[in-house]
């Protein structure tokens, strides 16, 4: 099993009472020299993250207190250049909301070039939340994805002068783009899937999925549908296909895991957001819409105050002493059918730099060994 | 009221049909609320009212994903059912689709009646004309589309799992067709002087998601227009004061026929 370190660059500091953290929390609450210092603290934490022998993760969101990497080809063009060994993974690029496929091809190839191949391209739908704040159609987005997608992958391929590209949602007629990935063909492509409904399309394109957060059981019913179109295709699924992000963070006892661990949960619990945001017209299936009209849809719960104790019990968060980690790590593994991918949600809210590097030292030196044999 | 269904190039529309006289072509606002406006109409007009694909439950192919698709979709539905003489109304965004067949081609149109339409841009840049209906809560959208927004309050948990459906379609088709540029075509104002036909444009006074002004600009574009508000109404008037509003439309039609 390979270990990402993941920071979603929160900005903890938030007064008592907001009704939106997205979208909407005005921007006068971020005080840049603050800020300032936490962009390097988190560029710190992955280099030490890197130099302890772990990949490293980034993402981006926008609009949003949870998220400050609001342009992450910016902060992994910073690691491609200052980290040395670990890979970097994207996950991901919103190229449903991007409205320029080809900007993207190129941003990644100038940072697989800079980082002499160590880009892992991640490409996502985007969480609903992203859509006011990117202004995107919420109806039609997946065929809008595929076809970036699509779209991406032929720039990136295609070698002898320029192609021609007149689809439904993005129009090119001279895409050459310069430079090209180092990687070849391409860069590895990675995409989440949440849910097992959009597990099968990941599987038919031989991507790695990730899922994130979902715990013991929807996180089997979406390896088990990716493993299912696969085995349908004659094709096997190397565990290296398979990802699972968890808040996690190792203690060098019980409770100073826990403790620490809990910290993390600043993640979900700050997490308000109102609905018409959690639930833009035409993002979800139908099904999906009726069970959130009636009030008991997948967002039920959402913005309420989760404990420990809790997301413990999911393997939402794994937290503890380096035995204990190492457990809860297997008991997801074994109940899931196995993954190859472990991406560590090790900084969030008010965790800090002390704190995260030490939780990854511990990691490196007593879980990680043993998960590399799994 | 039985539904009537017509394949226009290759899709399949659904529409109601009721009453004897002139025909009136209305276009709903897209928001689903049950209303009986349809059979008030249909005491004084052959009343063709489809449903817009993707909306009550009716089929959308995937092209069929504009304004301008459902404007050349109607002008073809007109055609095939061999309409002459049609009343053209519309409510909210199927206001907005009837100003944009009315630019193209009034031949089958005998008069226009918009009601609280959208459709236009009239403020500067950093104005918006339509408040954004998709980034506010349910609550607040209600305040804006009605002037007593407690008489139309949905129970969800009380709607059948097929009405529930339906609401949720109708969201997303709603988005479909007006997230961008919001609830307006840029270059609409500019063509609206090409209408050539009688034209009524009414706004319910208390509109809060378009005002009343709004409708007052859209009148003064469209030559000759008139222009009528409804005390004490909301965004959709064929809702809150239907009678009025029919009133309204009776009368205009009478006198635009005897011009």
């Amino acid at each position: 099993m390979k270990a990402y370190f993941f920071s979603e660059c929160a900005y903890p500091y938030l007064p008592d009472d907001y009704d939106s953290i997205r979208v909407k929390l005005p921007n006068r609450i971020y005080d840049p020299e603050k800020g300032a210092r936490l962009y390097n603290d988190y560029i710190d934490e992955w280099v030490a993250a890197d130099e302890l022998g772990f990949d490293l993760m980034l993402n981006e969101h926008h609009q949003t207190a949870t998220c400050m990497n609001s342009a992450v080809p910016l902060t992994a063009a910073i690691l491609a250049r200052v980290t040395k060994r670990g890979r970097i993974l994207i996950l991901g690029n919103p190229i449903a909301n991007r409205r320029e496929p080809v900007r993207v091809a190129e941003e990644m190839a100038i940072i697989d070039n800079i980082s002499y191949g160590r880009l892992d391209v991640g490409f996502v739908r985007g969480v609903p939340y992203e859509i006011s704040a990117m202004n995107s159609r919420p109806v039609d987005m997946q065929d809008r994805f595929w076809e970036a997608f699509d779209l991406i992958n032929k720039a990136w391929t295609s070698h002898d002068g320029p192609f021609y590209w007149e689809g439904k949602y993005f129009r090119h007629r001279q895409v050459n783009i310069w430079p090209r990935p180092l990687q070849q063909p391409h860069p590895p492509v990675w995409i989440t899937s949440t849910s097992p409904e959009g597990a099968p399309k990941v599987a038919e394109r031989g991507s790695v999925v990730a899922t994130f957060l979902t715990g013991f059981e929807q996180t089997r019913a979406v390896f088990d549908a990716y493993r299912k179109r696969r085995t349908e295709l004659d094709q096997d699924t190397p565990l290296d296909r398979l990802a699972y992000a968890a808040l996690l963070y190792t203690g060098d006892t019980e409770a100073e895991g826990v403790r620490v661990g809990e910290k993390l949960l600043w993640y979900l619990n700050s997490n308000r957001v109102p609905m018409q945001f959690v639930n833009p017209p035409g993002y979800h299936s139908t099904s999906t819409v009726m069970k959130i009209l009636k009030g008991s849809g997948p967002f039920a719960a959402f913005g309420r105050n989760t404990t420990a104790e809790q997301e413990l019990k999911k393997a939402v968060l794994i937290a503890g002493n380096p035995d204990s980690v190492y457990r809860q790590i297997k008991a997801l593994y074994d109940h899931v059918g196995g993954f190859g991918n472990l991406l560590i949600m090790g900084q969030a809210g008010f965790v800090t730099p002390d704190e995260t590097i030490k939780g990854l030292t511990l990691f490196a030196r007593e879980v990680y060994p043993r998960l590399k044999e799994l | 009221m039985n539904l009537e269904k017509l394949n226009v190039r290759g899709v399949e529309v659904q529409f109601v049909r009721e009453g004897g006289g002139r025909p009136l072509l209305l276009l709903d606002s897209g928001f689903s609320f049950e209303h009986d406006f349809v059979s008030r109409l249909a005491r004084h007009f052959d009343v063709i009212a489809p449903s817009h694909p993707g909306f009550m439950g009716s089929p959308r192919p995937g092209d069929i994903d504009s304004i301008d698709d459902l404007a050349y979709l109607y002008l073809d539905m007109m055609r095939q059912l061999g309409l002459r003489e049609v009343t053209l109304a519309g409510f909210s965004m199927g206001g907005w689709i009837a100003a944009e067949i009315a630019i193209r081609s009034s031949d089958r149109l005998s008069q226009l009646v918009l009601v609280d339409s959208f459709g236009i841009k009239v403020s500067d840049r950093e104005t918006p004309d339509i408040a954004d209906m998709f980034a506010i809560g349910e609550e607040d959208l209600m305040r804006l589309l009605f002037h007593e927004p407690q008489k139309f309050k949905i129970d969800m948990n009380g709607l059948s799992e097929e009405r529930l459906a339906i609401v949720a379609q109708n969201r997303a088709a709603l988005a479909l067709f007006n997230w961008e540029p919001y609830a307006h075509n840029p270059k609409l104002l500019n063509w609206l002087g090409r209408i050539d036909i009688p034209t009524l444009v009414v706004w319910g006074q208390n509109d809060g998601l378009v005002k009343a002004d709004y409708g007052r600009k859209f009148a003064a574009a469209i030559p000759g227009a008139k222009f009528e508000t409804i005390a004490n109404c909301g965004h959709l008037p064929h809702l809150e004061c239907p009678e009025i509003l029919l009133q309204h439309v009776t009368t205009f039609a009478a006198k635009a026929r005897n011009r």
